[in-house]
This record gives C-alpha cells, structure tokens and sequence, in this order.
C-alpha cells in the first residue's frame, strides 16, 4: 500500500458543536438562546424550557451573543487538568481562564484567555473580545474552541478609565 | 425546647486520611462509633439514611442500602442521598423529616468517600452533554479554577492579599492540631503557604483542600425517644436544602455561564447568603446568636466568603475579621475549630455530616484542645455541586 502524503493543512473544526460561530461580519460568537417571552439569555443555548422561574415559554431565539464583555475574574491554570482536557500538541503550558461579564445579556461567560496572556497584566472590568484559536488537535483535525483576548485599554473607545492596581501572584 | 427540634444521640468518625480502602469500612467504623455514643446497637435504629458516592471508580450511586447490608440486613427502611458535597446534609434532613413525621424513633446517616490523588475529575467516558465533562474538556477549569476566580475577585474587591488568604490556613491549621480525626495536624506558617507553588492563580497548594478518604455518623432521635437516654442532648433545629433563586448571577461549578439577568433583576441574596438565612429563618435566630461555626473552606479564600454569606460581617469585611483573631480559637466567633477542610481535606459525601459532628462535640464542650468555650450555638454551612445549598444550626 503505497504511502499516504498527510494534508498540509488539516481541517479546523469547532470543539463542540453549535456553542460559537467561527466567522460573521463581526467575527466569531458564542451562540445562546433568548426567550421569547420574557427576554432571558441562556449559554450555552436552552431550547426547551426558560429558566426563570416565573415563564412558561417554548419559544426561543438562537442568538449570537456579545462579542465584547468586562474581567469579572480571571485565573491562571498551572496545572495540567484531568482528562477529558487535552493538552497541546507541544505539551501543557499554564493557562488563564477569564469569567467575563457581558453586558447585554447581563450574565457572565466563562472562556479560556487566548495563548500567552499574563495574568499579571490583567485588572477587573478591562475589556476584552471574543475570538477563536486553537485548543488541541490530533492526527485528523484541529479543534477550535472560544476564548477572550484582552484589549488594551487605549486601544478601546469607551472604556472607563480605572486606577491601575497591583497584585502579588 | 422548640416542636421542630431532633436530638442528635450519638456522633462518630473514622479519621480522614489516605488510607486507600474501601470506603464501605470506614462507614461502618463511624456507624459503630456513632451507635456507641449514643448508647444505642444497631438493632435500635428504624431508619438509615445514606449520603451517597457517586464517583472515584464506583459503579453507580453508593446508598443507605449499602451501610444497612454492612450493618446486616434487618429490614429497615432506608434513604440514599447525592447532593455532591450537600449530600450529607440531604441525608440529614431526610432523616429529620421522618423523625418529625413520626415515621421513625432512631435513624443513622452515614456518608463515606474513597477519593483519588489529585484534581477532582468528571465521571469517566465520552459525555459531550453533559456541562461537568464540557468544562474540563473546553476550558480545563478544575475546581480550583472556581474557587480562584473568587479569590482574585476578592482582591479587586476588597483589597484581599495573598497573605491573608494564607493565615486562613494558619490559623485553620493551628485548630486542627488538637484533632484526632483531621488528616493533617501541623502547624502551617504564612511563609509554607508562600512558598507552595501556585495551582490556580492567585490560589497555592496549601491554599486548596485536598481530596481525602473519611467517614461521618450520626445519630438521631425524635425528642420523646432521646429522653429516654439522655436528659440534656445537642439538638438540631434547623436545616437548610435550599437552591439558588433565579437569577443566580455568581458563576458557579461547574457551568459554563451565569443565569442571565436581562429579564429578571437578581434576587436580594445570593445564593451562598440565602443557604445561611433559610437556616436562621427556620431556627428564628440570627448570626449574632452564633458561637461557633463551621464553613466549607474549599480553598483560603472561600472560608472568607462564608464570613460574610454567614453574616458574621459585611461584604469587604472578612479581612479584617480574620486579622483581629476574631474567627480564631478564642476570639469572638471561631471558625472551622475542627481545622475545616483545610486539615481534613475532603470527603465529599461525608463533609457535611463531619461538620455537625465536630458541632456536636464543641456544644457539648468535649472537643479538648480546640474547645470554644461555652459554645450553646452553632451553624455549619456547604455548598454542593449543581446547587445544593446546606446549613444546619444545632443548639443545647
Ligand atoms: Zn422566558
């Protein structure tokens, strides 16, 4: 059997299907649920019922949510996590995770930061943007997942200035 | 005396540990201990109420049936309990309820844990639906990812240093030195905690709880049945089971997202105080009754969360409770006198029930070394996976 020649580029698909979209005109976003009836966003997307307890609806809105949001709290990984996490393909490498609140929806979303953030450099409140990279990959595919890139804050319009706080790791 | 009370008859433990067996052994060791001080054999209990282990390699959910067949089948009825960290007080309140409905005169709750090293891990297998599986794959947020995330927030809050997170340790340390059933008994300085290396920022290791083997009992008893043994027992007059109250906007493990609260403005407690309030609500006091208490200090941190979900102080001001020795043996309500998680380490089924045992030793005044003096009232308070609230006030 004559050898196979492996694709240059392998496929990059989502991580989990149906959670964010991987472009738009806007660029990616995560993908929730609104109630038709009384206006409640759910993440990941709720379909079936509406979560707050005083509506009966069954009709929902898939919705693209906020691509931009605030550091409600953010950490750094240094430990390589149970599987079912993946490491990298070079190995595992700290990593910072962010809870970012989203302003419309009024709810915080959970997502990684993107590769090589400092967590040091971070603060509560800075602004930060939805984006797409790479979580792990195998001999078939690289797996896509959402994560929030900080935005520098003179890069924003916008933002309210805040005092800049220092903090022992 | 109140018409809602139950006395608690008997309490036991097998020390917390690594030990590596079964975990149905050391229910058993703390069934019989529990029986033992309440006077009882285990042919007097109608009633056994198991708080169940779902995980750590375990086919299926581990139940009140299981300590009863350890015991020896005898026909009694049972209950089997899974609240995740809650499930001992599910277990306890089930037992309660059946004790207040006149169901039953004696009943055992029993909770034990074989856990393994390291992180808490999903149960195993491909389940892309299910959000405790997702977190890890998608965003590798381990349980210390949470707690971390509060902790940083506590920071650019209320101005919360690492130091201070480190002598919550210290200080839960120096309790659990005098307790024979903490796995860990060392005195920890701030320096040991600064110098263990950081798991999630700006959490360390010896600011995280470990995972440990361990088992509680209890034993209750309708107040007509207690008196026949005892004339003066501990008494639980309060338990709360309560779950979060849409919208719930503090992100929680293991999801993925906050409730949203474009609809629906959030409630005026948060689901941790409300655990604490439902529980003073039933009991008819409120935390300037409190002697002592003992709260789930998952990490550092969190046990400076509870302060103020307990209302012992106002948002921002477990720092300084902490810091003037207030929640310290001694000081004006001590915390987590047992050395809390911090000394233990967790033994998720059996956490709640070692919470009130570690009560009932303290209102009896037979816990030694870490004794609160004049302890009369006390609050123990949880937090399970999925949105189990638990407190439970006992009162002598
Ligand atoms: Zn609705």
């Amino acid at each position: 059997m004559a050898a196979v020649d492996r694709p240059k580029t392998k496929p990059r698909v989502p991580a989990v299907d149906g959670w964010f979209t991987l472009d738009g005109d806007d660029g990616p976003a995560l993908i929730g649920s609104r109630c038709q009836r009384c206006g409640t966003y759910s993440f990941p997307k709720q379909l079936n019922f509406c979560p707050n307890p005083a509506c009966t609806s069954q009709d929902f809105d898939e919705v693209e949510l906020s691509r931009h949001g605030r550091l409600w709290s953010y950490t750094n990984n240094c430990y390589q996590p149970p599987a079912p996490y993946v490491p990298p393909s070079g190995g595992f490498q700290p990593f910072a995770i962010a809870a970012v609140e989203l302003e419309a929806e009024q709810m915080v979303v959970l997502g990684q930061l993107t590769a090589g953030v400092d967590v040091s450099e971070l603060h509560v409140g800075q602004d930060v943007v939805l984006v797409v990279e790479t979580l792990f990959e195998d001999d078939e595919a690289e797996y896509l997942v959402w994560k929030w890139r900080p935005i520098e804050p003179d890069a924003t319009s916008g933002s309210a200035p805040r005092d800049q706080e220092t903090h022992d790791a | 005396m109140r018409d809602h009370d139950v006395a608690i008859l008997g309490v036991g433990m097998h020390p917390w540990g690594k030990w590596g067996r079964n975990f149905v052994e050391y229910g058993i060791t703390a069934a019989r201990a529990a029986l033992d001080d309440a006077g009882l054999t285990w042919s007097d209990v109608d009633f056994v109420a198991g708080a169940d282990t779902i995980r750590n390699g375990y086919p299926g959910f581990i139940a009140g049936s299981t300590f009863s067949q350890a015991l020896g089948w005898r026909g009694n009825r049972v209950a089997s309990c899974y609240a995740a960290c809650a499930s001992g007080a599910q277990a306890l309140d089930t037992a309660r309820a059946h004790i207040l409905a006149g169901l039953c005169d004696v009943a055992l709750v029993v909770g034990a844990d074989t856990t393994p090293k390291g992180f808490f891990a999903p149960v195993g297998g491909d389940r892309p639906d299910d959000p405790d599986w997702l977190r890890f794959r998608l965003l590798g947020a381990t349980n210390p990812t949470y707690f971390a995330l509060y902790a940083r927030r506590r920071m650019e809050l209320y101005g919360a240093t690492p130091e201070d997170f480190a002598q919550v340790k210290v200080k839960n340390a120096k309790h659990g030195l005098a307790n024979p059933n903490a796995r860990y008994r060392k005195a920890v300085t701030v320096d040991d905690v600064m110098a263990s290396p950081i798991v999630a920022d700006p959490l360390r290791l010896l600011d995280i709880c470990a995972t440990s083997d361990g088992a509680a009992a209890i034993v209750l008893a309708s107040m007509d049945a207690a008196r026949r043994h005892t004339t003066n027992p501990v008494k639980i007059r309060a338990i709360s089971t309560v779950t979060p109250t849409f919208p719930q906007t503090i992100i929680e493990m293991p999801n993925f997202a906050t409730d949203s609260a474009a609809a629906v403005a959030p409630p005026e407690r948060s689901f941790k105080d409300a655990i604490a309030w439902a529980a003073y609500e039933q009991a008819g006091i409120g935390p300037e009754d409190l002697d002592v208490a003992e709260v789930y200090d998952l990490s550092t941190a969190l046990e400076l969360d509870w302060y103020e979900n307990i209302g012992l102080c106002k948002p921002g001001e477990a720092e300084r409770l902490l810091r003037d020795g207030e929640t310290a043996l001694g000081g004006r309500i001590p915390v987590n006198p047992s050395g809390g998680l911090a000394c233990f380490g967790e033994a998720i089924p059996a956490q709640a029930l070692a919470q009130v045992c570690e009560l009932t030793w303290q209102l009896r005044g037979h816990a030694g070394g870490r004794q609160v003096e004049g302890a009369s009232v006390g609050l123990s308070c949880n937090q399970g996976l999925f949105g189990h609230g638990s407190s439970v006030i006992v009162v002598r």
